[in-house]
């Protein structure tokens, strides 16, 4: 059997072979009826971009934050991250770890209020900033003046604590380095550290 | 994209735009449509694009995979390791792209080689997914050589994964249409490279004119040859009337050795013989009547028992599922 | 890094080992990638494992883990046998003619001066001979048997290939391969860069295992030359911006040190830190420390610190140790002498060795206190995971305060990079939920700590109230207000020393860069190499401006680097003695004939005449130092160290184990293990899906690499019955895992002194909380044992034993 045979017709036939359903009540009577070919919306149009160097690793490429602001939250929100192409490094390209930043920035497992996990206790509770911070603050200061070394034993001026330590991150930027470092220096901490150590 | 001397290949010559652009892919430049879908009458000629990737720069990183999830806004389950680097371990509704390793003792150095290649689309000019498709308007080319899925027109029939000799496409579960790399046609319609040539960290997937592309594989082809690789060459398979994606291989005679790609790739014969529009109905040989089922089990839900749509959906799981398909390659 | 990562375009030949550029720094390998596509250069690859860097390289050899200074070593013996020299540099740049006293020598593995018991070296006689004009003697002929060229020259004899292929595993073949391609280096118009990371320095003779590279790289005269360098890839965005600011037991900001308890006074601190010249005419930078150092005091104490108080001196702790590292606290931690402990972005329980011991030091804690914007580990280290966290959580009395910080996403600021970049950078949204910037968490803990003192006294409350804290909003101190902080100011109009009557920066301005800097009290800056950074001119480090004159890489107008946003450091050894580029089509810096021009702003004076000034302007030498005197505690020259596990002995020294100066503590000891119970060399690494603990709570990145793994050879895998994909227990003397195999062709069983040795790979991203499967990381395993020098622990070469297990791992 030869016939004239267009491939919708061929689908027709088949269908009609199998089930009662036909072509036009599953949406393709006309050609004309399909959807016409289109590309999906470009989606970084009206988002605000911001100039951002890349958090992992030495390399420190140029990336640009996308965002718009959260109708729910009303904060901005981060929808897109993407190399940046005047960058002389990376000219806009990006690692397996930089071109899936937004999903770093927006993880499930990011903190959003402070907790504290009370000796013994086996979870995590809420507590409020306010309270966090005093009872920090009054941790420091009583086993500082506890433990805080003036003289050593032959009567040197040393004034270090080691009974505290604090150990510094690896991507803060400078400006909260050297705040860290204001804050632990003056307190005459030495038990103190950063990644660069490994 | 014109390379000055001496100068980095980069796909990102610009950052994307954020004010409004009007695109220039849609159906103003659709040049073949599948199963007789509507065509542009008279195309806008784009230039041929093509993305070139030179496995002899690629370092395996997968920046082009999480470059296209994020881009894509796919969502790759996170599964186990077998002991291999590949992961996802195939290509996925929600990962159009995979880097394949491939461990190689060399028998003519002696040496070992790691041959790491991007698997995914290759757009075809001549599509064996388009060829195949019986869905009016399912899939497109565009005159610039991209082939897209229209998925409104999708039916879910997979046959588009039986039509490609590449073994690409892979059906949906979620919505039970067929997914694959559109070559970022968001991204190509306003002057962007795809996401995952803009990513790659060594630029080993660059992307351009195909005359721009095939102008700088031949620089890389001279440099690997002066390297040792004299079988160096480009990978632009001719069975398929050529690629608007091409490798750069330091092995090109052997295209088998980089985790099987083909020799000689073809649409294949019983595909193919579907092109004309007169043809001798052999419908059963290639088992139509599953798309009937199929199109019922998606479209006219109300309409049928319970039982037809469960064998409805075993067929779409069985397509989406590699191994009981029984996918071939042609 | 001495260069840029944009500078590797210029090289000729790429040397990775010790690291893993490809897989831990891609977007930077992209240099690499430039150099081999337009410059034809080569890549050769020296790894235990084949990675994916080596899968582009052009040679690749393997070595067996913690065995690199045999390979250096015996790299610098070819170069010298083959006259593969770059002779006007060794002559003129480096410390080769100086001469060394009659006492130092090695034998046995060891230099002069060993104690044993003290496990340290007495140093004396690493050291040069000083004539009585108070300088080091020289013989430029190289002749004197004394010299350090041929001292050096004696020392790597024993370094031949045979021993390379007998300790490194190497086969001699690939090695002589290797040395055939950088001996042609050693052309003035020939330059090869070094790439190295973690795989060098994370051992217990890490330091060590650098310095042997830069000796090779000066004898090729590659040091300071565009495409050459030494440079160390950083692993973190900011790890070179928290070394630089000093956040570490014993130093202050700008590579100054925290004073020991043998400088409990002004004086006895800066009388060994005096750094005269050692020849003549040379401008030792250093001399000019007094000047960073009253104005860092300044910058901390302000009017509290005064020429009468020493500068508030006693302000500062002094150590009793050479330094309270990470490894050192928790040692005191387990001993129970520690009750608080912050983590601010830092993971220690996934981080620090020998996991196990961490998690009891933890627990002995009264206080934890974590800031991260992520969940960690090290937060939940009290909470029992089954086989992945066996904790016994009610015995813990620990208690932890978790609080949420910003990430980079949400705050604004300087990063440095590897090239020391400091590029700003802005905000693109807020922090979720509760969470705040850093600066706010860190401002509220000092403030109330602060307001505890003035209100109830206590002990030495004076460097916290004095502590300067004038911010707009003291709550809140902006990056701005911080980063001005560190360039400096003017406290008191400063005048032209030439010309009382000009003021060169009127008091309260912005110091242009640290040449401004005073010993007077008149000026403050936090971080003198940092000074210029954020001057009169405004905020350098967010400059744009990415045109790049003639395309030489250098990209000067992009950002700002310290020091005086110099690109390219030790950059004057790029021209000869007279002043002429090396390699004309690789000029960098050239002698005008008055001053020093050319891409890069010049590191030594612009003025500083040719043949006179030499280029090692921070060294009292003027030169470099292929012989270190006794600035290192083991050794003024690399020699072969076995790791502290190793499945051979050393072959000097039978009786050596590990690195003879490097601390160990008494209870870590009895933890270590030797080959008979555990055959096998294990190493750590990172993969490119991931960025540490990071990205394992990110969707997108655990699903190109779930789960953790162990990467074996086919040959270990069929001895032992692996199979690919199954599941198998690793264990150390310290913990166990349990892991998939990865079967691999990319490893390779070794011969060394004639016994097989297979090497196990042990990725590092992780743990019990996030997105990706829950695993472990090689910190369960790895000994307590860091680096003579530094204290990097030795997370690169231990030992392990492995076998296939059954089941799976309850969560």
């Amino acid at each position: 059997m030869n016939i004239d045979l267009t491939r919708r017709g061929f689908l027709r036939l088949a269908g009609a072979g199998v089930a009662a359903t036909s072509l036009g009540a599953l949406g393709f009577g006309e050609a004309e009826a399909a959807e016409l070919a289109h590309v999906r919306d470009f989606k970084l149009t009206a988002t605000t971009e911001a100039r951002n160097t890349c958090p992992y690793c030495s390399v420190a490429c140029g990336v640009i934050l996308y965002s718009r602001v959260d109708e729910q939250t009303g904060k901005k929100r981060i929808f897109h991250i993407e190399g940046d192409a005047d960058h002389p490094t990376n000219r806009g390209t990006l690692c397996p770890k930089g071109s899936a930043l937004k999903d770093f920035v927006n993880a499930p497992t990011r903190l959003t209020e402070p907790r504290v996990r009370r000796p013994g206790a086996a979870e995590f509770e809420p507590i409020s900033w306010d309270e966090a911070l005093d009872k920090i603050a009054r941790a420091v200061k009583d086993d500082r003046d506890a433990n805080f070394m003036s003289l050593n034993e032959t009567g040197v001026p040393v004034n270090r604590w080691t009974t505290m330590g604090f150990l510094a991150a690896s991507a803060t930027t400078n400006e909260t380095a050297w705040l860290t470092y204001k804050v632990v220096r003056s307190m005459g901490i030495v038990g103190f550290d950063n990644q660069a150590r490994v | 994209m014109t390379l000055g001397a001496n100068e980095s290949p980069r796909t990102a010559v610009a950052n994307p735009p954020v004010q409004p652009v009007q695109g220039n892919l849609g159906q103003h430049n659709v040049v073949r449509s599948s199963a007789g879908g509507p065509v542009a009458e008279n195309p806008v000629a784009l230039p041929a694009v093509a993305k070139l990737i030179d496995v002899s720069k690629c370092i395996g990183c997968k920046a082009c995979q999480t470059a296209c999830v994020e881009w894509n806004d796919t969502h790759p389950d996170i599964g186990v390791n077998v002991g291999i680097y590949e992961n996802p371990l195939d290509l996925t509704p929600d990962m159009f792209t995979l880097m394949r390793f491939a461990e190689y003792d060399n028998p003519e150095t002696g040496d070992f080689e790691w041959l790491i290649r991007k698997d995914g689309c290759m757009h075809c000019a001549d599509p064996g997914c388009l060829t195949a498709c019986p869905a009016p308007g399912a899939i497109v080319q565009y005159s610039n050589g991209i082939v897209d899925f229209i998925h409104e027109n999708c039916i879910g029939c997979g046959y588009c994964i039986s039509g490609c000799p590449f073994d690409i496409p892979r059906l949906s579960q979620v919505d039970h249409t067929v997914y694959k790399c559109t070559l970022c046609s968001d991204r190509v319609a306003v002057g962007q490279g795809p996401a995952c040539a803009k990513a790659c960290p060594t630029q080993a997937i660059v992307f351009g004119t195909k005359d721009d592309m095939k102008t700088y594989a031949e620089e890389r082809i001279e440099d690997l040859k002066s390297r040792g690789y004299e079988n160096a060459g480009l990978y632009d398979p001719q069975g398929v009337n050529g690629t608007h994606v091409m490798y750069v291989l330091h092995h090109a005679d052997k295209p088998g050795i980089y985790n099987d790609l083909p020799e000689d790739p073809k649409i294949a014969g019983v595909v193919q013989n579907w092109k004309g529009p007169t043809k001798t109905v052999g419908l059963a040989a290639i088992g139509l009547a599953a798309v009937g089922s199929v199109v019922m089990g998606l479209f006219s839900r109300s309409e049928v028992a319970p039982e037809d749509e469960q064998r409805a959906e075993d067929m779409v799981d069985r397509a989406a599922d590699p191994a009981a398909s029984g996918r071939e390659q042609a | 890094m001495t260069n840029s990562w944009t500078d590797i375009k210029n090289t000729d030949l790429v040397i990775v080992m010790g690291g893993n550029a490809a897989e831990a720094h891609p977007c930077g390998f992209k240099w690499v990638t430039e150099a081999k596509h337009h410059r034809g250069a080569k890549l050769i690859v020296v790894d235990p494992r084949f990675t994916r860097t080596a899968s582009v390289s052009d040679y690749y050899a393997p070595i067996r883990p913690g065995t690199d200074i045999v390979f250096l070593m015996a790299l610098i013996r070819y170069m010298i046998e083959n006259d593969k020299v770059q002779w006007d540099y060794v002559r003129n740049y480096t410390n080769a003619s100086l001469i060394v006293k009659d006492e130092f020598g090695w034998s046995d593995g060891l230099f002069t001066g060993y104690d044993e018991e003290k496990r340290d070296y007495d140093k004396t006689s690493w050291d040069y001979v000083i004539g009585d004009d108070g300088f080091a003697q020289v013989d430029p002929t190289l002749e004197n048997p004394r010299c350090v060229w041929n001292l050096l020259k004696a020392h790597v004899d024993a370094y031949t290939p045979e021993m390379v292929e007998r300790v490194c595993g190497t086969p001699a073949d690939r090695f002589l391969h290797i040395a055939e391609m950088i001996g042609e280096c050693s052309s003035p118009t020939k330059t090869m860069t070094s790439m190295y990371a973690l795989g060098w320095t994370q051992h217990s003779k890490g330091a060590q295992n650098i310095r042997g590279m830069a000796m090779l790289q000066l004898i090729l005269g590659n040091i300071g030359v565009r495409g050459g360098g030494m440079n160390a890839l950083r692993g973190h965005s900011n790890i070179q911006g928290l070394t630089d600011i000093g956040l570490m037991s014993n130093l202050i900001p700008g590579y100054l040190n925290i004073p020991t308890e043998q400088e409990p006074d002004w004086t006895s601190y800066m009388k060994s830190r005096a750094f005269k010249p050692l020849r003549p005419g040379q401008t030792s930078y250093w001399q000019n420390y007094p000047k960073f150092m009253v104005s860092f005091m300044k910058s901390m104490w302000g009017d509290a610190a005064t020429a009468e108080n020493d500068w508030a001196f006693h302000y500062l702790p002094k150590l009793d140790v050479p330094s309270y590292d990470m490894l050192r606290m928790y040692e005191l931690m387990d001993q129970g002498k520690v009750n608080l402990y912050f983590c601010q972005g830092f993971n220690p329980l996934l981080a620090s060795p020998d996991r196990n011991k961490t998690t009891q030091a933890f627990s002995k804690l009264k206080m934890l206190v974590t800031i991260d914007p992520l969940e960690t580990e090290t937060s939940r280290f009290w909470e029992n995971h089954g086989d992945y966290n066996a904790v016994d959580t009610a015995s813990i009395q620990t208690e932890v305060i978790q609080l949420p910080s910003s990430c980079f996403a949400e705050d604004e600021g300087a990063l440095v990079n590897s090239g020391r970049w400091l590029q700003w950078h802005w905000p693109g949204a807020e922090p979720p939920g509760e969470a705040k910037l850093d600066t706010w968490i860190m401002a509220q803990i000092f403030l109330r700590v602060r307001d505890l003192y003035l209100t109830e006294g206590g002990v030495f409350p004076d460097p916290i109230v004095n502590l300067t804290w004038d911010y707009a909003d003291p709550n809140e101190p902006t990056p701005e207000e911080l980063a001005k902080e560190m360039n400096g100011r003017a406290l008191a109009d400063l005048t032209d020393p030439n010309d009382p009557s000009r003021t060169l920066v009127s008091a309260g301005q912005q110091v242009l860069n640290f040449s401004q800097l005073r010993d007077d009290g008149s000026t403050a800056c936090a971080c003198w190499i940092y000074s210029g950074s954020w001057n009169e001119d405004g905020n350098n480090m967010a400059r744009r401006d990415n045109n790049d004159r003639d395309n030489t890489g250098a990209f000067g107008n992009w950002a700002w680097s310290w020091p005086l946003n110099r690109r390219i450091l030790y950059n004057r050894a790029s021209a000869d003695l007279q002043g002429n580029p090396w390699d004309e089509t690789r000029p960098l810096l050239w002698w005008n004939g008055e001053r020093w021009e050319g891409y890069d702003v010049p590191d030594i004076s612009p003025t500083a005449r040719p043949e006179e000034v030499m280029p090692f302007i921070m060294n009292p030498e003027g030169s470099s130092r292929l012989f270190t005197r006794g600035m290192m505690r083991d050794g003024p020259f690399p020699t072969h160290m076995e790791p502290f596990e190793s499945p051979v002995a050393n072959v000097f020294n039978p009786n050596m184990r590990g690195n003879p100066v490097a601390r160990f503590f008494d209870s870590d000891v009895a933890r270590l293990g030797d080959s008979a119970e555990f055959p096998f060399v294990a190493t750590s690494y990172r993969l490119t899906e991931h960025f540490h603990y990071w990205t394992k709570h990110n969707v997108v990145n655990a699903a190109m690499q779930p789960e953790f793994f162990v990467e074996i050879s086919e040959q270990l895998a069929a001895e032992k019955g692996i199979e690919r994909g199954g599941r198998v227990r690793v264990w150390s003397k310290r913990g166990e895992v349990w892991a998939k195999a990865l079967v691999t062709k990319r490893i390779k069983p070794m011969i060394c002194d004639g016994k097989t040795v297979h090497v196990i790979g042990i990725p590092l991203h992780w743990g019990f909380v996030g997105a990706a499967k829950k695993g472990w990381g090689p910190n369960t395993l790895t000994p307590f044992v860091g680096d003579a020098n530094v204290e990097t622990p030795e997370f690169k070469a231990f030992l392990v034993n492995i076998e296939p297990a059954v089941g799976e791992a309850v969560s």
